[in-house]
């Protein structure tokens, strides 16, 4: 479980989120909406560990531990992985060293570029001259490698074409276990309960509402969160209204 | 040869255009010379593993032939492949006329001290050579190995691929384990003819109090391709080099690699020169330098003298643990039509990517590791998987020294 709790964070002198309250249990995931520049890219930072991105006071609990001062590496280790919208290019890294590196040189690098049509990228240097859509994939892909048990998804279909937004849609759904079915000795219901992985998806387009199912949605507005509720009724408001009727909730 | 001594004698005190300055008579130790050997596995375990570290494989495995010189004299010269000779330079001077066609003509016996030196006091070198046609299958190697303490090594290399040749040079350049200095000047002409294919590959493994100074000069001609990479990765006192490379021939092609680590201590200036002459000419200099105390001057420069002619030069410098990196890219036009451009980069590894290795489950230090593998990562087109491999060997290895 990842629990925040109170959560206040400062990126330099400026204030960026404030009473940062969220639970996401086992199993669930969470979509997180709200307008450009109110904090949502800086909450998945500031989870994942980035040190700039300075934790005032409050708490982040996840698995029962606190990791609120760990180090980035540990909070992976830990079972956190996050999918950057935009990951810096690495010259003379290539693609394969980096999957390697995610599978901890535990799974097999081929077979998963093979699943995300990916193979002929290995070679390359990772993100350098990258599409969007391609930059998506590889960090799917290291996601894939890496299988946290928390996922954390910064605009993963943002720049990706319509043939490709199934593929990665899809593959998230898979990841965050949301395609189970029941079987022979366990109801739905139960391998629904068991289920261990954890998702939080920043999404503008809403796209990936089509693929993934997700349990609910939060609008972060202004470095606050501002609602919860059911993801696609989120977001049918939002693209009706836009984000005004947040600003009310949020003050 | 009247005429080169002459030349020479008037040089000898003539000081280099660049690099600091080296007293010759400081390095008066007489080095020894040695008994020629008939097979490699005689050598002594411990030189054999220094040679290992500039990529030198006293196995031979994979390897058309060998050339290994200790101190002054040649003790190995071997080519195991028809098509492909291996001879120590005095001995072609002395039998073979044709050497002399080569001997000094491309570097100037009269340009400063260190090459008025290599031809008054000659310590032999070698004369590598593909015969016209013969695509030799696996790299030559050639050692130079210093073994006496404060000694001298002035050698003078002639490489040739004549006509339709295709040839690999490896170069490894070390010292005994227990040397700590010493002076290595190095002479070395290429010549690479119609439609060949040239690759030499010089490792660096030195003492750190080396001093050394190679002048090198090559000519391609029509359709030939000359391959440069330099690696050089190990603590060494100083070390000035600027070879020049003259495209005469159409559509010839040179491309410069350095790999370059500046430890404390240590000077290393290093450039490398092409003149684009022939028609359709195309240059690449590529260096990558990294400096954790050390001083690194890293050059560049290209002449287009023909329209059309295309050339890039690229040095690119991270300073990781204090030291000081200059990068002086030079281009330079003489006609209409010449397309060459420049790109150098001073800076220090971005935190944003140890934090992106570090969310892939990468320690701060390993996360840093692993940027700098990439960064001394270059793609060289045309080089041989085996010497690329021997490359990442070199590079590997001095890791640990410097991170």
């Amino acid at each position: 479980m990842l629990l925040i709790e109170d959560l206040k964070v400062k990126l330099g002198k400026r204030e960026i989120l404030r009473h940062i309250d969220l639970e996401i249990r086992p199993g669930e995931t969470h979509i997180l909406f709200g307008p450009n520049g109110s904090g949502k890219t800086s909450l998945l930072m500031t989870i994942m560990g980035y040190p700039q991105y300075k934790v005032v006071s409050g708490k982040i609990t996840f698995k029962g531990e606190d990791i609120t001062h760990m180090s980035i590496n540990e909070r992976a280790e830990l079972g956190i992985g996050m999918s950057y919208q935009r990951p810096p290019s690495i010259q003379g890294l290539k693609t394969r060293q980096l999957i390697d590196i995610c599978c901890n040189n535990g799974g097999d690098t081929e077979a998963l570029a093979e699943e995300l049509n990916f193979s002929e990228f290995l070679g390359r240097d990772i993100n350098v001259g990258f599409s969007g859509g391609e930059i998506k994939k590889s960090e799917l892909l290291q996601l894939m490698a890496q299988d946290p048990d928390l996922y954390l998804f910064d605009e993963p279909e943002s720049g990706v074409d319509l043939e490709n937004i199934s593929l990665i849609g899809n593959t998230i759904n898979h990841l965050l276990r949301k395609n189970l079915h029941s079987t022979a000795d366990k109801s739905k219901k139960e391998v629904v309960k068991e289920r261990p992985k954890m998702g939080l998806i920043i999404t503008h387009t809403g796209f990936i509402l089509d693929y993934v199912t997700a349990d609910r949605g939060q609008v972060l507005y202004n470095g606050v969160l501002a609602c919860r509720s059911n993801p696609s009724a989120i977001f049918r408001q939002i693209k009706d209204e836009g984000y005004g009727e947040c600003v009310r909730c949020a003050i | 040869m009247r005429d080169l001594d002459n030349k020479a004698s008037e040089a000898k005190d003539k000081k280099a255009a660049i690099g600091p300055d080296v007293e010759l008579d400081a390095y008066s130790v007489e080095p020894p010379a040695h008994e020629t050997i008939q097979d490699l596995k005689s050598l002594p375990e411990e030189d054999k593993e220094r040679m290992l570290l500039a990529g030198i494989d006293t196995e031979e495995s994979e390897r058309s032939g060998t050339y290994i010189q200790k101190d002054s004299s040649s003790i190995y010269a071997f080519s195991h492949e028809e098509g492909l000779e291996v001879i120590p330079i005095r001995e072609a001077l002395e039998k073979l006329d044709w050497v002399k066609e080569y001997y000094w003509k491309l570097a100037s016996v009269d340009q400063d001290k260190y090459t008025a030196r290599a031809h008054l006091d000659l310590h032999d070198g070698y004369v590598i050579r593909a015969l016209p046609g013969s695509k030799i299958s696996f790299p030559v190697q050639a050692c130079l190995y210093l073994e006496r303490e404060g000694s001298t090594q002035n050698v003078h290399n002639i490489i040739i691929a004549e006509e339709d040749s295709e040839l690999h040079v490896i170069t490894g350049c070390a010292t005994a384990a227990h040397v700590t200095e010493g002076l290595h000047i190095g002479i070395s002409e290429f010549f690479v003819k119609k439609n060949a294919k040239l690759s030499f590959t010089m490792i660096h493994h030195w003492a750190d109090n080396m001093i050394v100074r190679p002048r090198s000069v090559a000519k391609v001609e029509e359709g030939g391709l000359f391959l440069s990479n330099y690696v050089s990765m190990k603590p060494i006192k100083s070390i000035q080099s600027y070879p020049t490379t003259y495209l005469d021939g159409k559509g010839a092609v040179a491309r410069f690699y350095s790999l370059l680590v500046g430890s404390p201590g240590s000077e290393l200036d290093i450039g490398g020169r092409v003149y684009l002459r022939g028609k359709d000419t195309r240059a690449e200099i590529i260096s990558r330098a990294i400096t954790n105390g050390g001083n690194i001057i890293a050059r560049g420069d290209l002449i287009g003298e023909k329209p059309g002619v295309k050339g890039h030069l690229e040095c690119h410098g991270l300073i990781l643990k204090g030291g000081f990196m200059h990068a002086i890219p030079e281009l330079t036009g003489t006609v209409d039509g010449v397309e060459m451009s420049h790109e150098a980069a001073v800076g220090k590894i971005a935190q944003e990517e140890i934090y992106y290795l570090m969310s892939r489950g990468l320690t701060e230090e390993e996360a840093t590791a692993t940027i700098v593998r990439g960064f001394l990562n270059v793609d060289i087109p045309g080089l041989p998987p085996k010497l690329k491999s021997e490359i990442d060997r070199a590079v590997e290895l001095s890791q640990q020294e410097f991170m």
